[in-house]
Order: C-alpha cells, then sequence, then structure tokens
C-alpha cells in the first residue's frame, strides 16, 4: 500500500493524517482516502473533482504528470506527498 | 444603534464592540486567514429560547477563501466566540457537450466556485434561508442555516447569463442581494458585469432589470444594454424597498420603482466613481458614497478620503470630510467595507490600506478606529431583525 502524505500546512484547517492506501493509481488512491476524510477532500479538490491550481501532487518525489486525470501509477510501496504549489504565493 | 461591528480583512476577521462612547477591538477570528465577507443573520435559531441567555442572536457568517485550499464558510451561533465549518456552495457537473465561451475574452466559462461574494438573509418568516452570491456567477440558496446550498438553476441556465463578463475579476459574480424585506420571494441582485436582475418568485424565474444604467466602457451600440453593466453595489432602502441605489463602474444610478427603471446622478463631485454605496434603512432619498478616482487609478482624488451623501434623492451631494485624513491618504474603500446601522446615524467604512472609520451622526463627522488593520474587504454591523 502506498504511503499518503499531507503539507502540514493543510493540518490547521482540517486533519490529513498520514495513512497507507491502496491503489493503482493517484486519483485510486485518493478517492480511497477521502472516502474516509470527506472534508479534506474539499480542500484539495474542487466541486468538479479538479486538483485545485495551487496544489501539487508528487510521487515518489517526482510531480504528477496528469494534473487532470490523476491518472500515473503508484507502486505499492511509493509515496505520495501533496503539498501547495509554490505558484500560489 | 448597533453597538457591534464585524471587520472581514485579508488576515482575519476583526470583532469592534461600543462601550460608552469609545469603540474598540474585542475579538479576533480567523487571524491570519484571509476572510473576504462576513453576514450577521438576526433571526433567532431554533426559536427565541435557545439564544436567550446570551446577548447574541441569530449566526454570523464568515467567508474564507484559503487560496490553496479553496473557500470555505463558518459560521458562529455565539456571537463569534466559536466557529464551525458550514457547507460550501458548490457547482453541479460541468456537461462535457457545453460549448459556449466568455464573451470577448472567448475562454471556457468556469463552473467551480472561486469566491462567496454576497451572503444575504432570506425573510423574517423563512427560517435557515440563506442566500449566496458567488464567482463565476452562480446563484445559491440555503434553508437549512448555511449547512447545505442549492444551485439555482434557472439564473445559470438562463442564455442571457452567458453575456455576462468579469468586472475587476476574469469571471462575472454576484456581489449584491437585496431581498425584499416583507416579500422576501422579491430579490434584487446585483452583477458584475450583468447588470441587475430580478426574481418575483424566491429565483422560480429571473428577468434582467429595466432599463437606464450607461456603460461608458462598451461599444456606444451596448452602452444601454442593461445586461452588461457594471454596478459595483446595489442597496436597497430596508423602509422603501422599491428604492435602489447602484454605485457603478462609471457612475451613480438609483431607481425608485424596483428596478424597472434606472436614472443617471449626473455632476457628482469629486467623483461619481467608487465601489461602496449605503442606503439610508428609513430614508428613500438619503445614501453614502466613498468617491475615488476612476477607474486607471483608484486613489481618492487629492489625497482626500471624503464621503459622499445625498439627502434629497441625488440632487445635490454634501462632501463630508471632518475626521477624515484630507492629506496623502490613498485609502480604497471596497463593495462591501461600508455599511450603515438600522438607525440610519451609525456609519463605519474601511480601506484597502487598513484604516477604519465610524460616524454616530450620519457622516457629518467621522472617527478613526485604526489606521493598521490588514487590508479591509467588508464591515458588518449587527442589526436587529426587520419584521416582515
Amino acid at each position: 500500500m502506498a504511503l499518503v502524505r499531507f503539507t502540514q500546512n493543510i493540518q490547521r484547517h482540517v486533519a490529513c493524517p498520514p495513512r497507507n492506501v491502496e491503489g493503482p493509481t493517484v486519483r485510486d488512491i485518493l478517492n480511497a482516502y477521502f472516502r474516509g476524510n470527506a472534508l479534506a477532500r474539499d480542500y484539495v479538490f474542487d466541486e468538479q473533482g479538479q486538483l485545485r491550481r495551487h496544489m501539487a501532487i508528487f510521487i515518489d518525489g517526482e510531480p504528477v504528470l496528469d494534473r487532470r486525470g490523476l491518472a500515473d501509477p503508484v507502486s505499492p510501496a511509493g509515496t505520495i506527498d501533496i503539498v501547495q504549489a509554490l505558484s500560489g504565493g | 444603534m448597533s453597538q457591534r461591528l464585524h471587520v472581514a480583512t485579508r488576515k482575519g476577521l476583526f470583532t469592534l464592540d461600543r462601550h460608552g462612547a469609545r469603540w474598540s477591538i474585542t475579538r479576533t477570528s480567523f487571524l491570519g486567514d484571509n476572510c473576504t465577507l462576513v453576514m450577521h443573520d438576526p433571526r433567532p435559531i431554533g426559536g427565541r429560547t435557545r439564544q436567550r441567555r446570551t446577548k447574541f442572536s441569530g449566526q454570523l457568517v464568515a467567508a474564507l477563501d484559503h487560496g490553496h485550499f479553496g473557500v470555505k464558510l463558518h459560521r458562529s451561533r455565539d456571537g463569534g466566540a466559536t466557529w464551525q465549518p458550514i457547507g460550501t456552495p458548490a457547482y453541479p457537473p460541468k456537461p462535457a457537450d457545453y460549448k459556449p465561451r466568455m464573451p470577448a475574452e472567448g475562454a471556457p466559462y468556469e463552473w467551480a466556485l472561486k469566491r462567496v461574494w454576497s451572503l444575504a438573509p432570506g425573510g423574517a418568516h423563512q427560517p435557515g434561508r440563506l442566500w449566496c452570491g458567488t464567482l463565476p456567477g452562480g446563484l445559491f440558496r440555503s434553508d437549512d442555516h448555511g449547512d447545505n446550498w442549492e444551485f439555482n438553476r434557472t439564473l445559470w441556465d438562463d442564455p442571457k447569463r452567458e453575456e455576462w463578463f468579469g468586472g475587476g475579476a476574469e469571471v462575472p459574480g454576484i456581489h449584491s442581494i437585496c431581498v425584499h424585506p416583507t416579500d422576501p420571494d422579491r430579490l434584487v441582485l446585483g452583477i458584475s458585469c450583468g447588470g441587475a436582475w430580478i426574481t418575483e418568485d424566491g429565483g422560480g424565474s429571473w428577468r434582467c432589470s429595466g432599463p437606464g444604467m450607461r456603460a461608458e466602457y462598451m461599444p456606444a451600440e451596448r452602452a444601454f444594454d442593461p445586461n452588461i453593466q457594471d454596478p459595483h453595489l446595489v442597496a436597497q432602502c430596508t423602509a422603501h424597498p422599491d428604492t435602489l441605489w447602484v454605485q457603478h463602474h462609471n457612475g451613480i444610478f438609483r431607481s425608485t420603482d424596483r428596478a424597472a427603471h434606472w436614472t443617471e446622478i449626473q455632476n457628482v463631485k469629486p467623483s461619481a466613481f467608487g465601489f461602496a454605496v449605503a442606503a439610508h434603512p428609513k430614508d428613500p432619498d438619503t445614501a453614502w458614497f466613498v468617491p475615488a478616482i476612476k477607474d486607471e487609478k483608484r486613489i481618492p482624488f487629492g489625497g482626500r478620503v471624503v464621503v459622499n451623501r445625498t439627502t434629497n434623492g441625488g440632487r445635490t451631494f454634501k462632501t463630508l470630510t471632518r475626521g477624515l485624513p484630507q492629506k496623502h491618504a490613498y485609502d480604497l474603500v471596497f463593495r462591501h467595507a461600508l455599511d450603515v446601522d438600522e438607525s440610519g446615524d451609525r456609519l463605519a467604512f474601511g480601506s484597502t490600506t487598513g484604516s477604519l472609520w465610524v460616524s454616530e451622526n450620519g457622516g457629518d463627522s467621522w472617527k478613526s478606529l485604526s489606521q493598521h488593520l490588514p487590508p479591509i474587504y467588508a464591515v458588518c454591523f449587527e442589526k436587529p431583525l426587520v419584521a416582515g
């Protein structure tokens, strides 16, 4: 199972503890994570299911290539980091 | 008169209380966060008994824009001592085959919440009803005090909505919601840039307001098109709700027939440009404005902060300066940053440079409450319930 970690900055708004989650792609893994934490989903995705413009996702230190579909594969031992993109200031 | 003022700023929400003749900050909420709007809903929650033990009645709703993390709404039922997150208005899924694009820019229409730009309680006998106007132009209604929001599909699906465009922001937005105090299914919205829109049936059907507004930023052929006007704010006289005032992008307009017609107010000195307008709650002939140099500069004329007041329906204005800085002051007052209380005597306004003033005499004189708050987006007096 991949490890999902969130930026510390989000924690003061909504609790997003690190968790190990199973799934083949970033989208699958995050959907599974947010099923148990719906409030947090709204901080990362907009209501159309799109990754918020100034959020960024890394897989094992590399930025995801498919920001719209989040179809990038994740290995079972992988680590997903959800952070704020510096583009947001 | 109101004894409490809420001030929404770039770095949090500040609450000021009046003790004796002095105002002071008594509470900070969301310190460090971008609080873009605050609303006081005076209607008792769950019957009058539930909140009897506190002086506070009703609820506060604050809009936060967390930037990276999106827009959120929070609610307090104890005057701001504690806050809870509530539902965030959400746009419905954008159809995959939706083709129209924004006029002029040609960009695809946004279908996701960008900003909460207006909040208004429903009628006195509509418990739980709230209205929320947003960028990019969607209107939402709640019937459970903001826990859940319903998207007003009728307005969004009106083909004329696709003619709206951004004014100041990249996308259009609803910044004004005037709820008729005794017939609360009658609403007038202010939209930049979509003019004023009217419903008589609680949002079941809509029409664009009548003629009279003028847009000098458009080609002459379109200047009087009601649907492309840029009212910066629409304000309603509570006691005479057929009287509406508009601070527009290039002028001041007034209606005395609830937006069926608008009349431009001419020869306003030092300027007819500005963002804010406050309508006297009882006197339909009185309103206040905070003028600035139009629109490419957006600073006060001559570095002097002034308030313009008319007491005769716009025939003449008195420029009020007592207590306001008259030298090298560059305060700009945003559209929601001027408010008047239920008496019509007490006003407050705040600026982009963090100055906050209050008047106890209808604007004749002003007192500085702070000169170093964060940039101020909105001020809101706590006001009593208007019986409907």
